[in-house]
């Protein structure tokens, strides 16, 4: 089976592929209720007897928007960390890199410690939004000069670094236990309860973020031999840097809005990735993308396990997972990297 | 046939003079060796040809049209680069490295089609590195590196190749490999513009020499114009010893002068 998978980018990228139609059905069927297949798809297709119109609604109206999001999130996920860590040709890079992940955070917070959530249920999208695209232009500002990658590496840095005290700085005055922990646990990340809503707004943004990206690939393979190489080839460096950037904030700070910070994705998946098609940036994206969405709505099934009391959350499942897988990574590609 | 000619080209970085007034031209099928101290501006000069390096005046031409004025895919494919220790920063398959060589001549979405297969395996076996097309660039000595790098320049299939000290850190044997690699290819009809530290393999391999010193053009012409005993106090403050073998000269440098 690997022997199939490897040195074919088709081969599996159709194998995640049926993988994601898999999860994708399993996560319609797992929950409070957990149906049969039969059932979800009567459900779905809303034919079922007078008495299971209930289960329509949990189908269509709260597990249907769940399954989407977590696929366009965990695509996008997958698929920036694949561009970024290709644009900054390190294999450490994710989309929490540039900030824009943390500073989304901010935002949301910030609209929770305000009182907004409560009032409106687009107030954490659109303030985490905002801050996404608070630190895109922060970005662009301090590389506007030098675009080099360590420029924007080190301003990747200080935005995070700048979000992150502003969301302890805002946890730390938390006018209420009670928003504390809506925080807190925004903070960690889930796809629970999202609807359509949720979906109809963040989403747009996510594919605008998507179609910036389009095709960068060709030009993340040159840059592997360095950018002077890569403009030589006839690559606008430049351009290719700011579309990696720019469709990163956008599809990410949609993405964090939407289902809160969950870590490790961008991480973790190019390096699964690598292992069945090599270090080709461009081949690497398509696969990162599918891959991410069937990790995503992987965890996403794994949170509705039960476990004693509560709930596990989404960001938490993420970190149990990708944490030491990442840590066994970087002890794999040390010597292949250096 | 077209040749890339540099007239009256300079470079101010960081409020520094670079290069003044520079002119040169790389007429196809000739090697020319661009040759200078340290600091001379011998890579910005190339990296300005390039579009990589902004100039403050003068023109870079390939025939009567101004590089500027052409589209960057098009110039990609008319002017191939080897940079000074060009790095590779993922562990790529030999071949694949070669194929990135490719990229001027596909669309963003365009795989490999058989033509682009047979430059590259082409390219390869010119090198001598077919053979370890499967091995990862990471995992190879550095003359193995050399040649994979030389193969990714050559299946550009360019007019013109600029190699900035493409044998700097070579062992003799590589050395010279490389050097009849590229004449074989300027015997083929390129143009080669190489920038070289080694004089006795730049007087037998270039067909001309262009010599800079201290951000200008001192001389420029064959190699026994451009290399004499005043020109090369002058530019490098050494004086050199010649001798003859046959028909070929040889010179190395032997002492330091005031």
């Amino acid at each position: 089976m690997t022997a199939i998978l490897k040195n074919s980018p088709w081969a599996l990228n159709v194998a995640l592929l049926i993988a994601l139609v898999i999860v994708a059905l399993l996560s319609g069927l797992f929950g409070q209720v957990t149906l049969s297949p039969g059932q979800f798809w009567a459900a779905l297709i809303g034919d079922g007897p007078e008495d299971q119109q209930g289960l329509s609604i949990i189908v269509r109206e709260l597990r249907l928007p769940r399954i989407i999001i977590g696929i366009l999130a965990g695509a996008t996920l997958g698929y920036t960390g694949a561009a970024l860590q290709g644009l900054l040709r390190n294999p450490l890079a994710d989309p929490g890199v540039i900030g824009v992940s943390a500073s989304a955070g901010l935002g949301a917070v910030i609209a929770i410690y305000m009182g907004l959530a409560a009032a409106s249920a687009f107030a954490i999208p659109l303030t985490a939004m905002a801050g996404a695209l608070a630190a895109t232009l922060i970005l662009m500002t301090l590389a506007a000069r030098d675009s080099s990658v360590l420029t924007l590496i080190l301003a990747g840095i200080g935005i995070s670094s700048l979000a992150t005290a502003g969301i302890s700085l805002v946890m730390n005055f938390a006018p209420s236990p009670m928003s504390l922990q809506d925080m807190v646990l925004w903070m960690l990340g889930s796809l629970e309860n999202r609807t359509f809503d949720d979906l109809l707004l963040a989403g747009p943004f996510i594919l605008l973020g998507w179609v910036v990206m389009i095709g960068v690939g060709q030009g993340l393979s040159a840059l592997s031999l360095g950018s002077d190489t890569a403009h030589s080839l006839g690559i606008n460096v430049k351009v290719l840097r700011w579309r990696v950037v720019l469709g990163t904030a956008l599809s990410v700070g949609a993405t964090v809005s939407v289902c809160g910070t969950v870590g490790f994705v961008g991480l973790v998946v190019p390096h699964f990735v690598r292992a069945f098609i090599g270090y080709e940036p461009r081949a690497l994206l398509l696969p990162s993308a599918l891959a991410g969405a069937v990790l995503m709505t992987l965890a996403d099934i794994i949170t509705r396990l039960p476990f004693g009391h509560g709930q596990l959350r989404l960001g938490v499942v993420m970190a149990i997972i990708g944490a030491p897988l990442f840590i066994h990574i970087i002890f794999k590609t040390r010597e292949s990297m250096r | 046939m077209n040749a890339l000619s540099v007239e009256g080209l300079s470079v101010v970085l960081g409020g520094n003079n670079i290069l003044s007034d520079v002119s040169f031209e790389l007429p196809r099928g000739k090697v020319v060796g661009l040759i200078g101290p340290n600091g001379a501006g011998k890579s910005t000069a190339i990296k300005t040809v390039l579009g990589l390096v902004a100039r403050q005046a003068g023109s870079a031409k390939i025939g009567d049209r101004d590089i500027d004025a052409v589209e960057p895919r098009q110039r990609a494919r008319q002017m191939a680069y080897v940079p000074q220790g060009a790095p590779v920063h993922w562990p790529l398959t030999a071949e694949r490295t070669v194929a990135l060589g490719r990229v001027p001549h596909l669309n963003p979405w365009q795989a490999l089609g058989e033509e682009d297969e047979a430059v590259i395996r082409d390219a390869m076996e010119k090198t001598d590195c077919w053979t370890f097309r499967n091995r990862l660039v990471t995992t190879l000595s550095g003359g193995e590196r050399a040649w994979v790098l030389l193969a990714r320049t050559l299946a550009v299939g360019a007019d013109f190749i600029l190699a900035d000290e493409p044998i700097a850190a070579l062992d003799p044997m590589h050395q010279l490999q490389v050097m009849d690699i590229l004449k074989a290819e300027a015997k083929g009809g390129t143009g080669v513009l190489v920038v070289m530290h080694d004089l006795g393999l730049a007087m037998r391999y270039c067909d001309s020499l262009v010599l800079l010193h201290g951000t200008q053009v001192l001389a420029c012409g064959t190699p026994e114009d451009v290399l004499t005993d005043k020109n090369l106090k002058t530019a490098f403050g050494v004086e050199v010893s010649r001798w003859h073998d046959g028909s070929t000269n040889f010179m190395t440098p032997t002492r330091v002068v005031g």
